[in-house]
């Protein structure tokens, strides 16, 4: 039995690699952090063990839960605006239609951008004297063309750059799933006499589920650490209006110099995006590893 | 410096492709040898690379050089120090910056060197010199050129609405509204990054009660709550309020050159920048920096206690040895023997930069840019007090937070009492 086992289920000398490699950039890393998170350091000398006082200094800080709840919103924000385009546009790709192939590479080609290369074009086109902000934004209601300089503007339009960024992945995701799902489905669909949204809303999306939920995990747990994209866009301003947690964390290490102090926010991205993954897959039954076809 | 961030990111970028920097890394650093680390910068890096050629032909000791661009090499430095590969010499931004690496006793005085030659300290201006002056000790000397922050202002404009450039800020506000009557923003500002708003703070503050109010600050942080802070936040936050830099200045950036082109389009009248301003309009918009481009210092304020004079900018950047050093005898030679010798000086000068030395004046007629460069020594020279920018005059995590709240107040988010509480709390 256990040779039969052992046939079918690889030791774990097959996972060393890829174990090694997360505990060298995965657990060390945060075992650090951890240590770092009780010292007080600004990158000279030697770090002075504090103890609790940065943890405590979290309860202090005026910043940080404004900070969390501008990450929740660009979070919950990100997937709202992400999952139903990037889900229309992955099954409707999936199809047969004419210039589909031609259409599904235009869609593609921000995935191929560099993020910072991305944010920057963006900042040129929002400027709002000489950029595509400063012609279009009458048309939007912003005559002024104050995207990225307005309080209540600024995180919206980072959301939508982010979208801008990252449907064409996660449409590329739903486009493969949805070329998995059997046309036996359809036909049969069809012999009932139910059309294209029925379609849709009966087979399709819950054959999708799977890929729903990793694409979520993905969104979610992404965008709990979006940071390049909000540095280069808006420096988490104006004010702190689009502040994010990843970035206060860069913000205090490295222009701060508070490193101890970092890494308690550095900790505590850990801890949510370990949580918030793990209720996501808990939640939707994803870990249960179970097939949505019937005998598979 | 730090205000040209972007451009030494950029040209340092550019000059890493090539390869042609000059810059090995500290692994080459043979024993003995003095090991210079400075900034990566298109100006700035042969001016500093010459100097080391020059060291290492007359004297008896060797040095040599590694730059790196800006953001990259202040996270370095900061780890570096008190390490075994640590520079012997090495660039900083004095105040503040400085300070953190004297209270970790890591920087060397150097006054006893200053004082077998006195011709050395004498050649600077006393004013740059101060900025890298701690508890009364010398700790760096200016090794860049001096940048003070000025007006800029289109002539074009200023002709077409029969304006004058202001001497006092009356004069100022009623240019502010004589601008927006003929739809012209007054003042160009890239608010979307807050040290471009600090300089109104730093000057008004200046105007209002003197130099001594901001020294103040930086004892004890209490001194934020002064009347005369909060007098200088409520105007920053009155000439937002009026409109005077428009709608949109937290959407305006510095770095994409975006203020400086509503300056020279015409779509601004005036824009407050350090004089490296200049040297930027000369490479983007060439017509109107040769024809249209003019300056002014920052306008008197009736009743306040500072002079008019008085500056406020980037002093220098400056040259400091390393404490732990080594070499720290040969690292001291290096020093006082290049950043104000005459070869240093005319490199500095041919690189377009106005040196911090007494001499400069004499050195800069003929040059090119001699009547900008000619009036800004002229300023710095005779100016009473000379401030460094606030944000690297002061520790860096309580600049971080007066950057945020500048750009809140700017944006009528918060009021200037709030703002001196939050500071008054930091220490």
């Amino acid at each position: 039995m256990s040779s039969v086992a052992a046939k079918e289920r690889p030791g774990f000398v097959w996972a060393a690699p890829a174990a090694l490699f997360f505990a060298l950039f995965g657990v060390v890393p945060i075992v650090v952090v951890i240590y770092l998170s009780g010292t007080k350091w600004n990158g000279l000398g030697t770090p002075q063990w504090v103890g609790s006082a940065n943890w405590s200094a979290l309860l202090d800080d005026g910043e940080f839960l404004p900070a969390l709840r501008t990450t929740i919103l660009l979070t919950v924000g990100t997937w709202l605006v992400q999952t139903p385009l990037a889900l229309l546009l992955g099954v409707w790709s999936a199809g047969q239609q004419r210039f589909r192939a031609v259409l599904s590479t235009v869609f593609f080609l921000p995935l191929l951008l560099s993020t910072a290369a991305i944010a920057l074009v963006f900042v040129c086109l929002l400027d709002p004297n000489f950029g595509l902000a400063a012609t279009w934004g009458k048309f939007l209601g912003v005559p002024d063309g104050n995207f990225l300089g307005d309080s209540g503007r600024a995180l919206p339009t980072v959301i939508f750059v982010l979208a801008w960024q990252f449907v064409p992945f996660h449409t590329l995701l739903y486009q493969a799933a949805t070329r998995q799902i059997p046309t036996q489905l359809y036909e049969a669909a069809q012999l009932d006499g139910a059309d294209t949204v029925r379609q849709f809303f009966s087979i399709t999306l819950p054959q999708l589920r799977n890929t729903i939920v990793a694409s979520s995990v993905m969104m979610l747990v992404g965008s709990v650490t979006y940071f390049e994209s909000v540095l280069l866009l808006t420096n988490g301003g104006p004010g702190t209006a689009t502040q994010v947690v990843p970035l206060e964390m860069y913000k205090d290490g490295f222009i701060a110099f508070d490193m101890g102090y970092a890494s308690v926010l550095a900790v505590l991205l850990v801890i949510i995006g370990t949580i918030l993954s793990i209720v996501v897959v808990r939640a939707t039954g994803y870990h249960r590893m179970t097939s949505d076809r019937e005998g598979l | 410096m730090r205000r040209r961030a972007l451009l030494a990111a950029v040209t340092g970028i550019a000059l890493a492709l090539t390869a042609a920097c000059g810059s090995s890394g500290p692994g080459d650093t043979k024993s003995g040898e003095v090991h210079v680390w400075s900034l990566q910068d298109a100006g700035l890096t042969p001016v500093v690379k010459a100097s080391i050629t020059r060291y290492n032909k007359d004297g008896d000791n060797k040095a040599s050089l590694s730059t790196y661009i800006n953001d990259a090499y202040k996270q370095k430095i900061q780890v570096a120090m008190g390490s075994p590969n640590a520079p012997d010499v090495f660039y900083n931004w004095g105040g503040g910056n400085l300070k953190q690496f004297v209270d970790a006793n890591q920087v060397a005085p150097l006054d006893d060197a200053l004082a077998k030659k006195p011709e050395v300290k004498d050649a600077f201006l006393p004013a740059v010199l101060k900025t890298a002056n701690l508890d009364g000790k010398q700790y760096g000397l200016p090794m860049t050129g001096t940048q003070p922050v000025i007006f800029f202002y289109n002539k074009k404009v200023f002709t077409a609405a029969g304006a004058q450039p202001p001497k006092t800020y009356d004069d100022f506000l009623k240019l502010v509204d004589l601008f927006k009557s003929k739809k012209v923003t007054p003042i160009a500002l890239p608010g979307s990054q807050g040290w471009t708003e600090l300089m109104y703070a730093e000057y008004f503050l200046d105007r209002i009660g003197g130099p001594e109010k901001f020294d103040a600050i930086q004892k004890d942080p209490a001194a934020w709550k002064d009347p005369d802070v909060v007098k200088a936040l409520q105007m920053c936050q009155d000439l937002a309020k009026k409109g005077a830099f428009g709608t949109n200045f937290a959407s305006i950036n510095y770095d994409n050159a975006g203020a400086g082109k509503l300056l020279a389009t015409g779509k601004s009248a005036m824009f407050l920048m350090g004089t490296w301003e200049y040297p930027t309009q000369l490479t983007n918009n060439p017509d109107f920096a040769k024809k249209d481009l003019g300056w002014f210092q920052f306008p008197s304020i009736a009743g306040g206690k500072g002079q008019p004079g008085n500056l406020v900018g980037n002093p220098s950047n400056y040259f400091s040895v390393n404490g732990n050093s080594k070499n720290k005898d040969a690292a001291i030679d290096y020093l006082i023997n290049t950043v104000s010798s005459d070869g240093y000086i005319d490199d500095l000068i041919k690189s377009g930069a106005v040196p911090a030395t007494k001499n400069a004046e004499s050195k800069l007629a003929g040059k090119p840019n001699a009547e900008f460069n000619g009036d800004v020594f002229k300023m710095v020279s005779t100016a009473p007090s000379f401030a460094q920018s606030w944000d690297q005059a002061i520790a860096p995590d309580i600049a971080k937070e007066l950057l945020t709240n500048l750009q809140k107040l700017f944006l009528q988010q918060i009021t200037p009492q709030a703002f001196v509480d939050d500071m008054a709390k930091r220490k």
